[in-house]
């Protein structure tokens, strides 16, 4: 099972570095962060063996670290996205 | 201490004598440097961070004598800039964020939840001597020639303009963190596998409850603003500049980096403090608190809410006006969660039989001063008042109201509550409750004149007001407040040191107070408890405890 | 009340861990109860020390967003400069060691001595596949002039897709701040990382590691993962703003 998800990410590490030359305008970024944040869910789910994980605890502190790194993203930008509002 | 400096171990003796306990388990300079023991731990930082309080508060001297009078004479500029800038970075690195999770959080975590220690004992010595090394570097960045760029060393300033030890006192700052990191997630686990058989998450105390969110905090925070600190010591050592306005760089990001952790962080000095009062009002009304499970959720939702506040200390630096709206809102539904708990302490307190030891004193100073502190924060949230009030004496006042009038009442307190416990001896009631006095007088006297100075517009960090002269009257007071509150800082340190070798000897539970803690001996033995202890009763039970006919409690004997 | 408890307490205590020595790995640590909840512990507490790494890099990620946002086109020319190839290699190079340490981990789960120390050797020569080929990296950015500081240099590098644009060279010089800082720090954990396989790699050719007790594997494998997934991230960000030509 562990070499499945090997090779999965490898095709999607592939992937990632052929869609970088295509043109795709402002979805060349989404897309190659989305195959990332793909390839990153798969390491921790079965590498890291959250799925499996025998308490909830060990996903509620993956999803806290993930939260509170979303907010200090999400909301410093939300500055410098409405700086120009006014 | 007498403990350390004799080398003999006594032999222990069943009958009368001193029975062993973590003190007089072994003796010897090494027993405590290589100790594992979380109470010896926690008593090491106690002196510690004593000994860092104080140089704080030389510098808390130094900024008070030089306001006596308007005109910058008896330091100059570059001096007293760096005298207000030690003063904030010792005060909050080396004395605030670790002194009550550190020393009582380390003596009693294990202790109130049934364990033997804490989940990880090794890396709780390595968080004290992480605690040291960042001291001692500090210690030398100060001597030689330290650092003026106020405690929240601003990217341009500290990055690209001044000449001062900036990289060192970044570095003794960012070790100081993972101790503080360490710390927290020693507590974390502990809280989370090491409760003993039947203490529930609702049975717990509320002091756990908060040592749990502070934790969170210390976890998530800490990170950001060490990374900050690298970027920082990069930007000046390596020149890569991430700040530098000349790159095209924003001297606001490091803003918004600094202040994600260092607002937080102020969470991190208050809620434990608020632990500690939860536990003194509880046994000195003699009552179950008004709305445990409240409580609880408040401290959580302090340490979730805490973070999504930073920028009110940014609505002057440039960031969006829409922005600021938001961060408007957000910092007063931040307040809510603390008024739940005024509310529920004030509560507790009716209708019970209420005594005024001196812990109990702290607490009700603690509330009153807290509450102030906690409203005066609503105005800073007011974007038109903080327009006004920025960088203002009504800024220093507020958050002293805090960090002073709230987390140090709430840690004296609980160094005067738990002291028969820690060191096995009883402080003399009538002083303590005199030093309560003459702090609550000092500190009054201290900071409320600068809520009216920052509102007449006397700016912070200026050691030169000569072009405002009236302002001196208020300073004058300031300054007579401040060296009161020295006094009566000094008094507990000298009666505990009595107390040790001259004070009573303490029984295992000298306030008939609720909790683990109090079931085993005064001091604990160095494993806790003889037997572990298993928990079939709810937190606060003190309606059982007061029963004339008191029924045997389970006791971990 | 103090009379006789004295002198039982400590026998009672060691009486305790008398009957249980009988039953317990000695690795068992003083405080614990029993060996669950000593690995439930170091579990946890390598979880919560990720949740904190996640934050220290995240203030970084943070740093990138923001001037990616503002200075894309630089952006783009600076990231174009460096290798993807040699990126995409690297992410590979990761991705396998990820997988020699989950098979490592399971090897001390099912007793397989020899395919646990291979495993872990094979990991540590990837780490430092990798660390070489980062350090040809950064001599090539040092050769082309590309680290920020006095002796930078980014004249006329067309912005990809707008041609006849040039990039800013101070903003590509803070490109490359963040390239050295990011990729600079996540180096210095793989260090760290390879620091703390060599020392499992001892400890299991000691044959210290039990299907019962091999906590460190575990908790050693998750610290790999974690510097794995801030990879997964970086090679994007940093070589694949704008490749297309």
């Amino acid at each position: 099972m562990y070499f499945g998800i090997w090779a999965t990410l490898l095709v999607c590490t592939y992937l990632t570095y052929k869609l970088a030359f295509i043109e795709l305008g402002r979805f060349n970024a989404a897309v190659a962060l989305g195959i990332a944040t793909f390839k990153a869910t798969l390491v921790a789910l079965f590498f890291m063996h959250v799925w499996h994980a025998r308490e909830k605890l060990t996903k509620l502190v993956v999803i806290a670290a993930l939260f509170f790194l979303l907010l200090l993203l999400g909301l410093t930008m939300s500055d410098y996205a409405t700086r120009l509002w006014s | 201490m007498s403990m350390a400096a004799t080398p003999i171990p006594q032999p222990v003796i069943p009958q009368g004598a001193e029975r062993e306990n973590y003190l007089n388990q072994e003796y010897g300079v090494w027993s405590w440097l290589l100790t594992t023991d979380h109470k010896r731990i926690a008593l090491l930082y106690l002196i510690s961070i004593t000994f860092f309080f104080f140089i704080g508060g030389f510098f808390a001297l130094l900024i008070r004598l030089e306001l006596l009078t308007p005109a910058g004479d008896l330091v100059q500029a570059d001096t007293y800039n760096k005298i207000f800038t030690m003063h904030g970075m010792v005060m909050i690195f080396f004395f605030l964020i670790p002194s009550i999770p550190a020393v009582l959080g380390n003596f009693l975590v294990p202790l109130m939840i049934g364990a033997k220690d804490l989940a990880f004992p090794r890396i709780n010595l390595l968080s004290w001597y992480l605690y040291i090394i960042g001291g001692v570097i500090m210690l030398h960045c100060m001597l030689t020639g330290g650092v003026d760029t106020g405690w929240t060393f601003y990217a341009p300033f500290s990055t690209s303009f001044t000449n001062t030890k900036i990289v060192e006192a970044g570095i003794a700052i960012f070790i100081a963190g993972f101790s503080s990191i360490l710390t927290g997630l020693n507590f974390v686990v502990t809280i989370h596998r090491m409760r003993a058989p039947g203490m529930t998450w609702s049975r717990l105390p509320l002091f756990i409850w908060a040592h749990y969110a502070t934790s969170i905090i210390q976890l998530l925070g800490t990170p950001v603003v060490a990374v900050t600190i690298v970027l920082v010591a990069a930007e000046r050592a390596l020149h890569l500049g991430i700040f530098d306005p000349k790159l095209g760089g924003d001297p606001v990001l490091f803003q918004h980096l600094f202040w994600f952790y260092s607002h937080p962080a102020v969470y991190i000095m208050i809620l434990p403090s608020m632990g500690v009062v939860t536990e003194i009002i509880a046994c000195f009304s003699r009552k179950r608190i008004f709305g445990y499970h409240f409580v609880a959720f408040s401290s959580i939702a302090i340490a979730v809410f805490g973070f999504l506040v930073w920028a009110h200390h940014m609505f002057v630096a440039g960031i969006s006006v829409y922005s600021a709206l938001v961060f408007s809102f957000l910092s007063y539904a931040v307040a809510l969660p603390s008024a739940i708990k005024v509310f529920n302490w004030t509560a507790t307190l009716y209708k019970g039989s209420i005594r005024y030891d001196a812990p109990m004193l702290y607490a009700f100073g603690f509330l009153g001063l807290f509450t102030i502190g906690g409203l005066t924060g609503l105005f800073l949230s007011a974007l038109g008042i903080n327009v006004h009030v920025t960088d203002t004496y009504f800024v220093v006042a507020h958050f002293h109201y805090i960090m002073v009038g709230g987390a140090v009442m709430g840690y004296l307190g609980g160094m005067h509550f738990w002291w028969p416990k820690i060191s096995g001896r009883l402080y003399p009631e009538g002083w303590a409750r005199l030093a309560a006095l003459i702090v609550f007088i000092g500190f009054n006297l201290t900071f409320f004149p600068q809520f009216i100075l920052g509102y007449m517009g006397m700016p912070r960090r200026y050691y030169d007001y000569s072009h405002m002269p009236e302002f001196q009257v208020l300073n004058v007071l300031s300054t007579a407040g401040a060296t009161i509150l020295g006094v009566g800082y000094l008094l507990p340190m000298v009666y505990f040191l009595w107390s040790m070798r001259y004070g009573k000897p303490a029984s295992d539970n000298p306030w008939n107070a609720a909790g683990l803690e109090w079931k085993t001996a005064s001091p604990p033995p160095t494993f806790n408890f003889d037997e572990e202890p298993v928990v079939t009763w709810e937190a606060y039970n003190y309606e059982e405890l007061d029963a004339p006919h008191k029924e045997e409690v389970p006791v971990a004997r | 009340m103090h009379d006789n408890a004295n002198a039982n307490s400590l026998t009672a205590v060691h009486d305790h861990h008398g009957e249980a020595h009988a039953a317990h790995n000695p690795a068992l640590l003083h405080h614990f109860a029993e060996p669950q909840q000593q690995r439930d512990a170091a579990s946890l507490g390598m979880w919560v020390f990720l949740g904190t790494e996640v934050m220290f890099f995240g203030g970084l990620f943070c740093a990138y967003l923001v001037y990616r946002q503002w200075y894309f086109g630089d952006f783009g020319a600076a990231s174009k400069s460096i290798d993807a190839t040699l990126g995409a290699t690297n992410t590979a190079v990761l991705i396998c060691s990820s997988l020699t340490v989950v098979l490592a981990v399971w090897a001390a789960q099912t007793a397989r001595r020899t395919l646990l120390i291979s495993m872990l050797a094979i990991t540590m020569l990837l780490g430092l596949v990798f660390l070489g080929i980062k350090a040809v990296e950064y001599k090539d950015k040092f050769e082309e002039h590309h680290v920020p500081g006095a002796s930078f240099s980014f004249e006329n590098v067309p912005i990809p897709g707008h041609p006849g644009q040039f990039a800013n060279p101070r903003h590509a010089q803070m490109f490359f701040s963040l390239y050295f800082v990011m990729t600079g720090l996540h180096a210095l954990h793989m260090i760290i990382g390879l620091g703390i396989f060599l020392w499992l790699f001892i400890m299991a050719w000691k044959g210290r590691f039990t299907p019962e007790w091999h906590t460190p594997v575990e908790i050693g494998g998750l610290y790999w993962h974690f510097v794995d997934i801030v990879w997964i991230y970086l090679f994007p960000l940093l070589y694949l703003i704008d490749r297309h030509p």
